[in-house]
């Protein structure tokens, strides 16, 4: 029961990981991308093809994931997304559809359609064995550590640091920042960099968890979805207590009630929106 | 005899911030009703509130007596009451004609009728067409709204109030952003409105109010201030303390805004300050 | 004075003689591709369910991430229908449309709950729920493997359904003509001419007494049933329901169908079904990745310069050569 806690903590982590870039972007600008999983593909693939193409270690692949995945968002953001910021959602959401068919037949192209496979490092496989009879993969604690380390370390940025503030600020209520002074759009480009980064190192390492094949963007878009939706947009804790809290479930119901499938998912989600449109943790944005 | 529109102790709360404290308003039948107060003093909410835009925190909203607080807003214009946005909230691709006939439609019930075409619907193009003729907007009819000039746009706003045939109507600073030459037009509409609509007018220009209203109810940060005729508010102290002495650098300063763009608009002290004046 | 004043209202909702001409060709198309009519059975069914769409699209403004849900709806039943013994066509198509019909209504109530982006996903979520569904009952939907079996009495007694698709031909595009007919009317009527106020200022509607939410249910409704009357008829003229009826990527690509086509114009979503679908066939022999990859870019691309699809480049098309036509009139 602890290793399905455990497991589902790890997922929720990863989750976290790839989804909190879409809520700020989301609660930002008010940008719906669909394509938001695009980015944690092409982390995923990033990585596969270092490890296995050219040997690089796994660990050393991360951060090279990180810096490709802000690369390709800062340019398709500079390209492309910013023509669409005052677009309708039908607009938004119709563009980053077109952007994940080409992104999935990209990755079919480059890769085949069959799942990537990733070596661990020893380090990081095999089990610890606690006392207490209690069994953790060493690739889940891994997992958790960076996670919740990564998550306090946006919590500090954003309440700490100024760019954090200035964030705040426009998630809040984007025209009286720039009424301000803030310049907004520099901030977003930055969070959007920041949010393929994240979003690609997710993919990365959840490769192992989560599997890496070309329709992997609107397999778990969903969950994105969700956790944005449960999360409320533009909040950083709520994602990450909407994560951890759908991983959990997640988890959870395939080990307990597989029949069930995602149903159970899905009637959270449908049942958030429903009752709660703001999330259950966010609050209604001014506009 | 009974009001054709009151609120009782309205208060509206937005978190911590208090937009409207505790007004209580009545307006009588055929009444000729301004609101005025400097920008933020809660105007646009309290008809928000009084239109079922927005619920209130507490209070209570009556129209001809009977108690439409719990109402939603297109109960409350079945029942007679209509208001005009401060910014035109109109239909850009349709034409002059088909939002105004949209309109009538509602009003006269046909609405929901799916089989004959809104054209074929004599009665309610006849209503809209004899709407449009009264508000000199016949000749444009046919044009797209978003083609207009904001003069006319803003007619167009009064002309969708006007077909929902109201018995009270609120107009939400009709003259806003209309350049002197144009805003004739819109004066004589409102002088011609005939007196089985009562009519609560907030403006920002000094000009049409006094020579447009009867009673006048003066806000200031979400409370009435003080009430009476327009000689009893332009004696009064207070409200030349509070208001008026920003409303004539607006008074002055529309007319200029009308000659050069770049000045700023009337009523325009959003610091609040009392503005010293040329 | 009136009836000068009612003219160019009147004259909108009139027939226009491109209209005519239009519905020339899938007459036309019976006798040009006398071998291919399975395929314009599929052109057809698609442009029906891509006119539902419009209506809630681009005439009302929902937009949906999972219309599928419908279209599948109305397949299941008619296909659930048939082997149950019940195989008359219209029979079938009859259930379609209340079934689904049904569940829009009953959908419309939670997606017209919440705000624009709340709607997106609740549709969405309804759509995911509904594949889900007919993935684990099996015993109903035939899970992945789809429903077989199927067997459609010929229509109205006389028509069987022959192999080489002449009765699903000419049954599809009745359909679709007549619920064309029917749709062409209500959105000239005040009700559709309510639906464009609610998308053009959904503000402003209440203000001026309509029941927004009301009106909204109602086309949802309508929609809903449309796209089960077009998932029936795929049901009928295929004789199997496969799962992807209800499928994310269906929702997906008619979106893209309609966009395509061009919104708000009921013409747009026919025509942007048949180009779709002729394009489609026409690379079918292409590396399916190829498809997708171009049709991503061409998604992408029309969003950001030709928004209003074929439809507004056909309409400015027809400006063109009415302006050229009157100044040739001008100075002859």
């Amino acid at each position: 029961m602890l290793t399905v806690l455990f497991d589902g903590i790890a997922a929720g982590v990863l989750l976290f990981l790839i989804s909190v870039g879409l809520s700020v972007t989301l609660g930002l600008m008010n940008f719906v991308n669909l394509a938001h999983g695009a980015f944690a593909m092409l982390g995923g693939y990033v990585c596969v093809g270092l490890l296995n193409r050219l040997g690089v270690p796994f660990l050393a692949t991360l951060p090279i994931v990180m810096l490709v995945s802000a690369a390709v968002g800062v340019l398709l953001e500079r390209t492309l997304y910013w023509r669409l910021y005052g677009a309708t959602h039908l607009d938004q959401v119709l563009f980053s559809i077109g952007l994940v068919f080409v992104s999935i037949s990209t990755a079919h192209f480059f890769f085949g359609a069959q799942q990537q496979p990733l070596q661990l490092p020893p380090m990081l496989s095999g089990q610890f064995h606690l006392p207490g009879g209690l069994d953790v993969g060493v690739y889940r604690l891994f997992l958790i550590v960076v996670g919740l380390g990564l998550a306090a370390a946006l919590q500090w940025m954003v309440v700490g640091t100024k760019f954090g503030a200035t964030l705040r600020a426009a998630v809040d209520n984007p025209r009286a920042a720039r009424g301000l002074g803030l310049d907004v759009d520099r901030v977003f480009v930055a969070t959007f960099a920041l949010g393929s980064a994240l979003a690609g190192l997710g993919g990365a390492l959840g490769v192992e968890m989560l599997g890496l094949d070309p329709e992997f963007p609107v397999r778990y878009i969903v969950y994105f979805l969700i956790v944005v939706a449960v999360g409320g947009s533009g909040n950083i804790k709520g994602s990450l207590y909407a994560s951890l809290i759908l991983g959990i479930c997640d988890v959870a119901g395939k080990y307990w009630l597989p029949q069930a499938g995602a149903f159970f998912i899905y009637g959270v989600m449908l049942a958030t929106l429903v009752f709660r449109p703001q999330g259950l943790f966010g609050r209604v944005a001014a506009k | 005899m009974t009001a054709a529109l009151e609120a009782r102790g309205l208060v509206k709360r937005f978190g911590g911030f208090v937009a409207t404290d505790g007004v209580s308003l009545s307006v009588a039948p055929g009444a000729r009703h301004a609101l005025i107060g400097p920008n933020g003093a809660g105007k646009t909410t309290l008809v928000n509130l009084l239109t079922g835009f927005l619920a209130p925190t507490a209070g209570s909203v009556w129209l001809g007596g009977a108690d439409v607080t719990r109402s939603a807003q297109h109960r409350r214009v079945k029942r007679g009451l209509a208001r005009t946005f401060q910014i035109n909230r109109l239909f850009a691709d349709m034409s002059v004609l088909e939002s105004v006939t949209m309109a009538v439609c509602e009003r006269q019930g046909s609405a929901a009728h799916w089989w004959k075409s809104i054209g074929a619907h004599a009665q309610a193009v006849d209503a809209a067409a004899e709407l449009l003729a009264r508000l000199h907007l016949l000749d444009v009819a046919h044009a797209k709204t978003k083609d207009l000039a904001y003069g006319k746009q803003r007619l167009i706003e009064i002309a969708l109030a006007l077909a929902t045939e109201p018995t009270v109507l609120l107009l939400d600073e009709p003259a806003a952003g209309v350049p002197t030459g144009e805003s004739r037009e819109l004066f004589e509409t409102l002088l011609q409105l005939p007196r089985s609509v009562t009519i609560v007018l907030i403006e920002h220009d000094m000009d049409l109010v006094f020579r447009f209203a009867e009673r006048i109810s003066v806000m200031v940060s979400g409370a009435v201030l003080t009430e009476g005729t327009p000689a009893e508010i332009a004696a009064d102290a207070r409200v030349r303390e509070v208001y008026l002495g920003q409303a004539s650098h607006g008074a002055t300063a529309g007319r200029r805004a009308a000659a050069s763009p770049a000045a700023p608009p009337p009523g325009a002290a959003a610091d609040g300050s009392v503005g010293l004046h040329e | 004075m009136t009836a000068n004043v009612a003219g160019p209202l009147r004259e909108a909702a009139r027939w226009k003689k491109a209209e005519f001409a239009f519905w020339l060709l899938p007459v036309a198309a019976y006798f040009v591709f006398p071998s291919d009519l399975a395929l314009l059975s599929q052109i057809a069914i698609t442009a029906l369910f891509a006119l539902s769409l419009d209506l809630i699209l681009g005439y009302a403004g929902i937009v949906s991430l999972g219309h599928a849900a419908f279209f599948g709806t109305g397949a299941y039943a008619a296909g659930l229908l048939a082997r149950a013994g019940y195989g008359d066509p219209l029979l079938g198509l009859a259930a379609a449309a209340g079934v689904a019909g049904a569940l829009g209504f009953v959908t419309s109530l939670l997606v017209l709950r919440g705000a624009d982006l709340t709607r997106l996903m609740v549709t969405l979520g309804v759509g995911l729920v509904l594949f889900e569904a007919a993935n684990k009952l099996t015993a109903f939907t035939g899970g992945l493997d789809g429903l077989q079996g199927i067997e459609i009495k010929p229509l109205l007694g006389t028509f069987a359904f022959d192999m080489f698709g002449r009765t699903a031909y000419v049954y599809s595009v009745a359909v679709l003509f007549a619920v064309f007919w029917l749709a062409r009317r209500i959105v000239h009527s005040p009700f559709g001419i309510s639906l464009q106020g609610i998308r053009l200022n959904a503000a402003r509607m209440p203000a001026l007494g309509t029941p927004v939410n009301a009106r909204l249910m109602a086309v949802y409704t309508l929609a809903a049933a449309i796209a089960g009357v077009a998932g029936g008829l795929l049901t009928q003229t295929t004789q199997f329901v496969s799962i992807d009826v209800l499928s994310f990527p269906r929702s997906a690509e008619l979106l893209l169908i309609l966009v395509l086509g061009g919104t708000g114009s009921l013409y747009g979503a026919l025509i942007g079904a048949i180009v779709f679908m002729t394009a489609h066939h026409l690379l079918a022999g292409l590396n399916p990745q190829y498809w997708q990859f171009w049709l991503g870019l061409v998604l992408i691309f029309v969003v950001l310069f030709a928004r209003d699809g074929l439809m507004g480049a056909l309409r400015r098309l027809a400006a063109r050569w009415a302006s050229r036509f009157a100044t040739r009139r001008r100075v002859a």
